[in-house]
């Protein structure tokens, strides 16, 4: 018996549905939040969709993104191997900290030597802070979730340190290093931007994050690492009876994943930042890293879409406050989508439900009955 | 000698004004993670009760009023959580985060609108939480001044301590405790001797956004007497690392916390005397956790249904 798939059918299967449906509840809540606080949501809604929509608004959202995909890629990356990686944080503190000190030191080295230095660079530091706690782990069986939150305090602590080393700090009375020389500045040339009309730090950033998602896809799905990693992560025992060394693959994971994080903070330094301030709280982009891959249900191509997504909020959010509305709008708005998706089994449920109802079927009976 | 009672002193206030937070944060953490709900949303609901606790004593000018209020916020976004994990089966990671967001989101804006700044309006000396024992002790001698500065400590301090006895003397002697370790551990097998496991989790998880909260509300109405949206920044997931570190044991936790707050306490002294760097020294409650852990603790068991959704028909 093969029939058309009904609606509810798709409904009650399509991941990506899911998705849209949770965003648009999110932006309900937002509403409804908007409309107690006696504020016009279309106001407040416009101005969010004015100021991403314009070229060089879409200029800024793809330079605010850019961090976040590499960040949520790291997160997927991890979740699709089994561990979850809250350590992202710490993993870009010192990712970015460890390009900004190559970027610094070095400023005479040419620009198409630099600006790889400075990745690896970010990307050995990433990885080795995922390594140690991969290390303590499969080592000592030390619980990742616990290092991971302890090492990022000691990567924001570090860098705090670093960054009021005297080579690295700034001259002048500002609590941040000095910039990167210009030879590490991913930033396209004045006259372009200018000319182009494009926000003031466009960068080529977006193009590694998109090269960089390739990379992961590939690796996920088309290598037998990918293979080995994602056989850990669903099933320890099964694969070591399977005769992958699980402990090897943890390692692994965690360096990988540990070194996108760290390049994320790169890309962040380099693109946008060019210095490093001395911060008396986390910045987040880790944990923000974490909501991407939700939002994109780790699939590579979906975090570069959550990743610009969640880059336009970011980034419209800050113009909120023109129109009266507070910033912190944002914040309930992709709470309430992640909430929604944490619970889209439910839409499954309710949809599969309603289509395969009794009285639906009824109905279909009866539909059918009547053609004839 | 003095120079150094002083210190000692001082250390084991720090010690505990760090601590009291935590832990209330950690039983929190306790409850909802033995009875198999993986809860990183603690964070968000310590944020909750910290906003609340604080504008209610503002306005109902009672700290206690306020304290519990603060709870009832925490509890609040653990009855979100409880619903999207135990009723719904959702992914409980996914739904802690969204807590997250949504506990600070909810009240840094709620505080816009009230105070039309994110911070709140500071309390007076008799809206904060009371300490016990001031005054009680004669300053002038050293041991004295040692004990006024340990014992005469904030109201909700000795509370906390009474709640781990509490918390232990659940888990451990009553019959409520043991199904709610079971409900962790094996949930089918709880199922069949006629235990609701889904009620019992959606008690723990209640319970456990109620400790967060009223943790939360310590923080800002004690040492810091105002709400700011940096008032709680990782302190809920600084109470989940000490529930791991304690093996999901109240009384373990208890030792987490103690070692966290002993060791931030030892940051303030030595930061004020020695010419050692600041952020060295911000680091040390981190990394002597980490070496402690290797040294002593070694592997955490987990409740081994934590994490997993419970479904009824399976």
């Amino acid at each position: 018996m093969t029939k058309k798939k009904s609606f509810l059918d798709v409904l009650s299967t399509s991941t990506f549905l899911h998705i849209l449906f949770s965003i648009f509840l999110g932006f309900l809540v937002g509403a409804l939040f908007l409309v107690v606080m006696g504020l016009s949501v279309g106001e407040a809604y416009g101005r969010l969709i004015n100021s991403v929509t314009s070229l060089k608004g879409f200029s800024y959202v793809v330079v605010y993104s850019v961090p976040y995909i590499v960040a949520g890629l790291s997160v997927a990356f991890s979740f699709k191997t089994g561990v979850f990686n809250i350590g992202a944080e710490g993993q870009f503190v010192v990712g970015s900290m460890a390009a900004a000190v190559v970027g610094i030191l070095c400023p005479n080295i040419p620009k198409p030597l630099l600006i790889p230095l400075c990745f690896l660079a970010a990307m050995a530091a990433g990885a080795l802070w995922g390594i140690i706690v991969g290390f303590l782990k499969t080592k000592w069986g030390i619980n990742e979730v616990l290092s991971m939150i302890m090492f990022n305090w000691i990567a924001f602590y570090l860098s705090n340190f670093i960054a009021g080393i005297p080579a690295i700090k700034n001259e002048g009375s500002a609590e941040a290093t000095k910039n990167i020389s210009a030879n590490a500045s991913m930033l396209f040339s004045k006259s372009f931007i200018k000319s182009a009309g494009l926000c003031p730090t466009a960068n080529w950033g977006i193009l590694v994050a998109i090269v960089v998602m390739l990379i992961v896809w590939f690796i996920i799905e088309k290598t037998t690492l990918g293979y080995e990693l994602k056989a850990v992560g669903s099933n320890k025992f099964a694969a070591e009876y399977g005769g992958i060394n699980v402990n090897r693959s943890i390692l692994t994971a965690l360096a990988i994943s540990g070194a996108l994080a760290g390049l994320a903070g790169a890309l962040q330094l380099m693109g946008m930042g060019s210095r490093i301030s001395i911060f008396s709280s986390q910045e987040g982009f880790g944990f923000a890293g974490i909501v991407v891959a939700l939002i994109g249900v780790s699939n590579p191509f979906g975090v570069l879409i959550a990743g610009l997504f969640y880059g336009a909020l970011m980034y419209g959010g800050s113009k909120l406050n023109l129109v009266g509305a507070p910033t912190q709008l944002i914040n309930v708005i992709v709470g309430t989508v992640v909430f929604f998706i944490a619970i889209s089994v439910i839409f499954k449920n309710i949809f599969r439900r309603r289509a395969r109802s009794p009285r639906s079927i009824e109905r279909q009976a009866e539909k059918e009955a009547d053609k004839k | 000698m003095t120079n150094f009672m002083n210190s000692f002193g001082i250390i084991l206030y720090a010690t505990l004004v760090y601590s009291t937070p935590l832990l209330y944060a950690a039983l929190g953490s306790c409850f909802s993670e033995v009875s198999g709900v993986v809860n990183i949303g603690i964070e968000g609901m310590m944020t909750a009760g910290a906003f609340t606790g604080t504008v209610v004593a503002y306005f109902t000018g009672s700290p206690w009023i306020g304290f519990v209020c603060g709870g009832l916020a925490g509890a609040f976004f653990g009855m979100l959580h409880a619903v999207a994990t135990v009723n719904l089966g959702a992914d409980q990671t996914i739904a802690g985060t969204a807590i997250n967001m949504l506990g600070p989101g909810i009240v840094i804006m709620i505080a816009k609108v009230m105070f039309n700044s994110t911070d709140t309006i500071p309390l007076t000396a008799t809206q904060k939480i009371p300490k016990l024992f001031s005054g009680v002790f004669d300053t002038n001698t050293v041991f004295g001044r040692f004990m006024d500065n340990v014992f005469a400590n904030y109201a909700s301090t000795y509370l906390v301590f009474i709640a781990v006895l509490i918390v232990w003397f659940v888990f451990y002697k009553t019959r409520f405790g043991l199904r709610l370790r079971a409900c962790g551990e094996h949930p089918q097998a709880c199922e069949t001797l006629g235990i609701n496991v889904i009620a019992m989790r959606f008690a723990c998880v209640c319970i456990s956004g109620f400790l967060a909260g009223l943790g939360g509300a310590c923080v800002t109405m004690t040492v810091s007497t105002q709400f700011r949206p940096i008032s709680i920044v990782g302190q809920g997931f600084i109470a989940i690392a000490a529930v791991i570190f304690g093996k999901f044991r109240p009384h373990g936790a208890l030792l987490g916390c103690l070692l966290f707050g002993f060791c931030s306490g030892l940051k303030v002294v030595l930061g004020g005397s020695s010419g050692v760097n600041m952020h060295l020294i911000s680091m040390i409650p981190y990394v002597v956790t980490v070496i402690v852990l290797i040294l002593f603790v070694g592997k955490s068991r987990v409740p081994s249904a934590n994490g997993k959704p419970y479904i009824k028909s399976k």
